[in-house]
């Protein structure tokens, strides 16, 4: 579908917005949800439950110094958390959110995606290279190391859904697991082993726990953004929400169904009148909401859950472990479509 | 296409529009109290010693280089992942077959050697 410039511009601008929105209130639920994993309330002040905690959060990061240190390289240092946000951001333009509902719908949507994670990497990078700090460098460059390594895992587990589906657009991934019986069709159920090797490097690519070594506390102070302050943390905070939401919606993307509502087939056979409605749509982009809001819960609980690995059991699992296994089902995979078609 | 591109295009431009507008009203609201001290690298409170951009592990190094191998390998088998259907309905299946599983292979052994060769320790 064909849109005059002016709309795509809306959509798009309508699509940073709910995506500002969105990390706002995932900072809410993760301090609220670690609140009550911890067995205290979290924030309750600001507004209804603390619920306008995130905003005034921000607006304080507004009102803060903005501190360069003397031997970094200015430009750099505030072009790295520009990079994280803007490519964060970019990424929610491929994601269908319903049938039709996406605004660049391309044909190679899968490897821009993963180009743009790739860029990511650019950022931390950037990060820690240019404050000039011993800890924002081991930071940085442990942070590239481990997400070099484990995007080798996260391409070959989309490669065996591309196989699957036979295409490289999201949105004929997504209309691919439309078959089977309910639920049977997703890629979850064709693809189980590919499923898990997904989400666990998601993990490790959006630096979340318990593969956020890059900002270990304990040892590295911060991490990349140790020299930074002000709203520039705020955007490596803001990239960091965003990310792993796109994340979650990756997920439910290639391996649960995106948009599809649970049974769809029968619920169209049922109500013949919500075909191509604008019904379905709001249903859809509410399935997907509840899909994705599920999994950015479940970034949120393995980060109180899991103790964070040591910098050699990463690499030990990444390479020796989920690069093998990815390899492997891929090729199993293959034969299963071989065999299946 | 290339026409399919302009609305990532555009994307992009808005949200490079509400970064900088971020860093901007954050650099003129907030206040402009510099000094040396602030302005330190931070090292645990020390003064800094040295430069941070010194040599560092060589490890590093080595890792970018074998996911540089893996990453070219994972790039050539997409094309092959897309039109795989395709070569089956032409009943060049098994052919192909064989030929991505030696490719995988000769990657496979390069990995157990580097494995054995302590190349991915980083104790």
């Amino acid at each position: 579908m064909e849109l005059a410039w002016y709309w795509t511009a809306l959509i798009a601008f309508v699509i940073v917005q709910f995506l500002l929105i969105s990390a706002s209130v995932l900072v809410y639920a993760e301090r609220k949800v670690s609140g009550y994993m911890q067995n205290r309330p979290g924030p309750n002040r600001v507004g209804p439950f603390g619920f306008l905690q995130p905003f005034a959060d921000v607006v304080k990061l507004v009102f803060k110094e903005n501190i360069v240190p003397v031997l970094a390289n200015p430009f750099v240092h505030s072009l790295a958390p520009m990079l994280m946000v803007v490519i964060a951001m970019g990424a929610g333009a491929l994601i269908p959110f319903a049938h039709n509902v996406v605004i660049a719908d391309m044909d190679v949507s899968v490897l821009v995606l993963l180009a743009l994670t790739s860029i990511s990497v650019y950022g931390v990078t950037l990060a820690g290279w240019s404050s000039n700090s011993k800890y924002s460098l081991l930071g940085g460059l442990r942070s590239s190391a481990q997400m070099i390594s484990y995007e080798l895992s996260m391409g070959l587990a989309v490669l065996s859904v591309v196989l699957i589906a036979g295409s490289l657009s999201l949105t004929e991934i997504v209309e691919d697991q439309a078959g089977g019986w309910g639920l049977l069709g997703w890629n979850i159920f064709r693809n189980p082993i590919g499923a898990i090797l997904f989400i666990v490097t998601a993990f490790a690519e959006t630096n979340r726990a318990p593969f956020d070594l890059p900002e270990a506390e304990q040892e590295l102070v911060g991490g990349y953004h140790t020299e930074y302050s002000g709203m520039k943390f705020g955007m490596f905070f803001l990239a960091e929400y965003v990310n792993f939401f796109i994340a979650s919606f990756v997920i439910v993307t290639l391996f649960f169904g995106g948009y599809m509502l649970p049974f769809e087939s029968v619920l169209l056979g049922a109500f013949p009148a919500l075909v191509d409605s604008l019904w379905l749509t709001v249903l859809q982009l509410g399935t997907i909401l509840v899909k994705a809001g599920f999994f950015a819960f479940v970034f949120i609980w393995v980060r109180w859950t899991l103790p964070r690995f040591k910098y050699t059991q990463l690499m030990t699992l990444g390479w020796k472990y989920l690069l093998p296994i990815a390899l492997a089902n891929m090729l199993l995979v293959a034969l299963g479509v071989a065999l299946l078609s | 296409m290339l026409s399919d591109f302009y609305p990532l295009f555009v994307q992009l431009a808005i949200a490079a529009g509400l970064s900088f507008t971020l860093l901007k009203a954050a650099a003129l609201i907030g206040p402009n109290r510099h000094n040396i001290v602030k302005r330190k690298a931070y090292e645990s409170g020390m003064d800094p010693i040295g430069s941070a951009h010194e040599r560092y592990s060589v490890k590093f190094y080595l890792v970018a280089m074998i996911f540089i191998v893996f990453d070219v390998e994972v790039v050539f088998l997409y094309p092959w992942a897309v039109s795989f259907k395709e070569f089956l309905e032409a009943g060049a299946g098994p052919g192909v077959m064989g030929v991505v599983m030696l490719f995988v292979i000769v990657l496979a052994i390069g990995l157990l050697y580097d494995i054995k060769k302590g190349g991915l320790e980083f104790d």
